[in-house]
């Protein structure tokens, strides 16, 4: 057994952890490491979300319990203060020793703090640790309680210190940037990028100072401004120092090591020190006479030395390293990769700029414009992944060049398909993994998933830049082994509909906050809210009012929203049967509001031009005449079309009429994923078009057939026969349970028709489902459709009588007015919206 | 119709002259939008409540003229944070009006501003 020994646990401290504890010799070593801060190693690259939760515990590597399962033995808040290389031991500030076999420095960096007159006074900072933010708040906390306009400056543009501006917006102070350089980031941008970056960082309110030297800190114990020049003064009570940063090597002077002369010490493509018991790796690490202080390198380093010592020689430090980044700032995409400035005798360079929309793309091509040799993006970062592949692989690239940067709108193209990278082209690079490893994963090693590949491989899970790629890398795999591809509902949700309708039942889940806050990602959108808002519906039978902001805008108000954004009202007129008193009272009330009245496919009657104003007090008016919701607003059962029937038709064979109403009133409020409509014919001669519905009775002698999955619209389709000759009892047992399964089962929007067809197995599995209980299901859909049922109840009535629900009716929070935008103009006795222009 | 859009031009937090004051917080609901009117303006005002901010823009939707954008449903779009237009669902950003798909369809913001419970929108006239 041989000793090794860490000193410091930071992420590139944690990563050799990691990469010891899945190596497959590590039985033969033991591994103790030492932490100077008080916690394990957490993400200082996502340091400014602390601010977002303050919690400590979620930006952790891994948990301290991790280490202890992993024969780990870390041991935080502790500092190693000297090392004797001759007896191979070190000693720790309590004065405890240690022997080691080899010595693993990953001692990281500090802040470097310039040596500027005033900076010791209060109200100074670095940013680096959790402590050092901790105390920012504190401070900034204090300021605000005296002062709600408080400024703070950070000093220097770069990458780290733009995070600690946002760090300082967020804290609620006014945040000033300090640049020295005439430009942001100037170690990763040109002139021209950066000033699109500083147009679009001012935009959101950061104020931003370049070519400024500070002379002094000014005030009296605490800082109160910030001297450049003589009367150059900028006041500000808090001051965040980022200004780059320095090698924690002073354990090295204690014992000789070879440093360079800026400090850093010197490894070798096996990250051996000048001792070759003794290793260096991350930001102390001087190789090829560079500091890296990116995070990839770092964990490529430490994948060389658990190598090294552990025994795979042959593995060692690339000679180039790959410096390119992308990263999100304060929500704008900034990334460079390859060589971002490039000299005019190297290539040439395209640009496209817009500074209106803050956008800059430059890509730097050879002479002969075959090969990407760098560039850089600003504001929309969406092409990185690919240009990145390309330059890394030195894929061919298109005749014209500006074709990879240009918006589609003016002739660029999205290029090639990650399926075409080679093998061995890098996707992920902070854990080094190729192409060929993801699909590997899934050919050979048996991932079926993206949440299976990324456990086997640990692919995105350092910056996570590299997901849209691996996504796609894992779909493409899938398909091309005929495997399906999981469809997620949209880009907050990596479920699908049916998943989600489990999930939310099986956790009950109470509504839409909770469901993203569990499962999802983002704060949704059009597509996710509406898709949840049916779910709840189709478990709970809650109505629209119950959570109205998550409905589309015609479930939300309940009614359908027109071309000039006035809304239509729809009563519910089941199968078709309606009195003359009843059509009076229509008569009246479109009359009394001046609503275009026509009859609607679905044999009822539609009232158009209502405000939204309107539309409580027409629904009164409806309800007291005894009408209720037709809900044709919702993706929901809307009509169940009938004929005449046995009771008026001379060659009707049932009451077809009773019957659409009695299954109208059965499933009436019922949401689905998509509409739904039925209709029930008398006879053969199915004037009630009922093949054309979701669900369809004609009645037969002996019964009614059962036909399923039709509809018309823009891919018409007649329903199929599904059982014969059945009476009312069996056809709405059956319906029940062919209702249910599909509300379970169906992608969202898709009907009943495009469901059948890519149900596998088809019409003849769906009725071993429905008719035989293949899945022993039956039952419980049913007892799930009875519930839905006697659940019911009419949501406009609801709304009416409910002052809280009534506020949304209004156009206006701050006026009674009405939108006086609205212009109709004559038609045929009635009227029209004014046409567009 | 064209004379409509022009009224709406899109106010920088820098040139307000007048905070005009619109509501209290309760007035809105939350993780959506309502409509306010200003002067011969109509404004859509947006409580992102998950997030804790506020957005406001034109009512009209550019694409077919109507004013329909506070009926819009909200949410975000990698992090940008959008309303989508009931009618045809055209998404935009609520922090700089542009179009989501980057189409030639742009809409005027408004900053927003809360002040003891009291909500704010920022005009320039």
């Amino acid at each position: 057994m041989q000793n090794i020994v860490v000193i410091g646990n930071g992420m590139v401290g944690y990563k050799f952890c990691e990469k010891f504890v899945s190596h497959s010799n590590k039985k033969n070593f033991k591994l103790t490491v030492f932490g100077e801060e008080p916690r394990p190693a957490y993400d200082r690259v996502h340091l400014s979300e602390f601010f977002e939760n303050q919690d400590a515990k979620a930006l952790e590597m891994a948990s301290a319990e991790w280490y202890t399962e992993n024969g780990i033995e870390l041991i935080v808040g502790e500092r190693v203060t000297d090392i004797h290389r001759p007896s191979k031991t070190i000693t720790t500030a309590s004065d405890l020793k240690l022997s080691y076999d080899y010595l693993v420095l990953a001692t990281g960096s500090s802040a470097f703090v310039p040596p500027i007159k005033g900076v010791e006074k209060e109200g100074v900072f670095v940013y680096r640790t959790i402590e050092d933010l901790e105390g920012m708040l504190a401070y900034a906390a204090k300021l605000k309680a005296s002062n709600p306009n408080a400024k703070a400056a950070v000093l220097g543009g770069g990458l780290l210190g733009l995070e600690a501006g946002k760090a300082v917006m967020d804290m609620g102070l006014e945040p000033h940037i300090v640049e020295f350089a005439p430009k942001l980031m100037p170690r990763q941008l040109d002139s021209r990028s950066s000033q699109v970056l500083q147009l679009k960082l001012e935009s959101i309110g950061l104020n931003i100072h370049l070519s400024k030297a500070t002379n002094q800190i000014l005030g009296n114990g605490a800082i109160t401004g910030m001297e450049f020049g003589e009367d150059d003064v900028l006041d500000v009570e808090m001051l965040v120092i980022s200004a780059g940063i320095r090698p924690r090597d002073e354990l090295a002077k204690t014992c000789n090591l070879e440093m360079g002369v800026r400090g850093g010490i010197i490894v070798n493509n096996k990250m051996q020190t000048s001792d070759d018991r003794i290793y260096a790796i991350g930001e102390i690490a001087l190789y090829n006479q560079m500091i890296y202080g990116l995070v990839a390198p770092g964990y490529e380093m430490a994948g060389v030395a658990v190598d090294q010592i552990l025994g795979k020689p042959e593995r060692l430090m690339a000679d180039d390293i790959d410096m390119s980044t992308k990263l999100k700032l304060i929500g704008v995409d900034v990334a460079s990769f390859g060589e971002p400035f490039m000299p005019a005798s190297k290539g040439h360079s395209v640009i496209f700029e817009d500074k209106t929309k803050h956008l800059y793309k430059r890509i730097n091509v050879s002479h002969d414009g075959k090969t990407l040799l760098g560039g850089i993006l600003v504001g929309d970062a969406s092409d990185y992944n690919m240009l990145h592949q390309v330059y890394l692989n030195g894929m061919a690239i298109p005749k014209n060049p500006a074709e990879l940067i240009l918006p589609a709108s003016e002739g660029g193209k999205s290029f090639g398909s990650v399926m075409d990278l080679p093998d061995t082209a890098q996707v992920c690079s902070c854990e080094s993994i190729s192409k060929g490893d993801i699909c590997c994963s899934i050919t050979e090693n048996g991932s079926n998933n993206l949440g299976d590949v990324v456990a086997k491989t640990k692919a995105t899970t350092g910056c996570g830049g590299c997901k849209p790629m691996v996504v796609d890398l894992v779909n493409g795999t899938l398909k091309s082994l005929g495997k399906e591809v999981k469809e997620t509902v949209c880009e907050h949700f990596n479920f699908n509909r049916q998943e989600l309708y489990d999930l939310i039942k099986i956790n009950k889940v109470a509504d839409y906050d909770e469901a993203i806050n569990l499962f999802g990602e983002g704060h949704g959108c059009e597509v996710c809210k509406p898709i949840l808002a049916s779910i709840f519906a189709t478990i709970t039978m809650e109505t629209a009012n119950r959570q109205p902001t998550i409905q589309d805008t015609n479930d939300r108000f309940l009614a359908n929203i027109q071309r000039n954004g006035t809304y239509s009202v729809v009563p519910r007129v089941a199968g078709g049967e309606i009195t003359p008193d009843q059509l009076i009272t229509i008569g009246v009330v479109a009359k009394k509001f001046d609503l275009y009245t026509k009859i609607t496919g679905g044999q009822r009657i539609d009232l158009f031009g209502a405000q939204i104003h309107e539309l409580p007090l027409i629904w009164k008016e409806l309800i007291d005449a005894g009408f209720e919701s037709g809900h044709a607003y919702g993706k929901s059962l809307r009509t169940v079309k009938s004929c005449v029937g046995s009771t008026w038709c001379r060659y009707g064979m049932h009451e077809s009429v009773t019957f659409a109403i009695e299954i109208e009133n059965r499933y009436r409020g019922l949401r689905s994923p998509h509409k739904l409509k039925g209709g029930v014919s008398g006879c053969i001669r199915e004037c009630a078009e009922a093949r054309g519905k979701d669900f369809g009775l004609i009645a037969v002698e002996g019964g009614w057939n059962l036909y399923v999955c039709g509809n018309g619209g823009a891919t018409p389709k007649h329903a199929v026969l599904f059982a014969e000759q059945l009476d009312d009892e069996m056809a709405i047992k059956y319906l029940d349970r062919f209702l249910m399964y599909y509300i379970r089962t169906a992608g969202p929007l898709v009907r009943t028709a495009p469901w059948l067809d890519k149900l596998e197995g088809g019409i003849e599995y769906l009725k071993q489902v429905v008719i035989e209980d293949s899945l022993g299901i039956a039952e419980e859909l049913e007892l799930e459709m009875q519930g839905l049922v006697n659940k019911y109840e009419c949501e406009w009535k609801q709304a009416i009588e409910n002052p809280e629900m009534m506020k949304r009716f209004k156009h206006f929070v701050n006026s009674d007015d009405t939108d006086d935008n609205l212009v109709f103009v004559p038609m045929r006795d009635q009227k029209m919206p004014k046409a567009w222009v | 119709m064209q004379e409509i859009l022009k009224q709406y031009e899109s106010v920088n937090e820098a040139d307000v002259k007048n905070w005009f004051e619109v509501g209290n917080v309760s007035d809105f609901p939350e993780n959506s939008g309502a409509c306010i009117k200003y002067k011969s303006k109509q404004i859509a005002v947006y409580n992102f409540t998950r997030t804790a901010k506020w957005y406001a823009c034109q009512n009209l939707c550019p694409h077919k003229m109507e004013m329909v954008l506070s009926l819009g449903m909200i949410g975000d779009k990698g992090g940008i944070p959008k309303v989508a237009c009931p009618m045809h669902k055209k998404n935009f950003s609520l922090e700089d009006g542009s179009n989501l798909a980057g189409e030639d369809l742009k809409i005027a913001t408004y900053p927003v501003k809360i002040k003891n419970g009291i909500v704010y929108i920022g005009f320039s006239d």
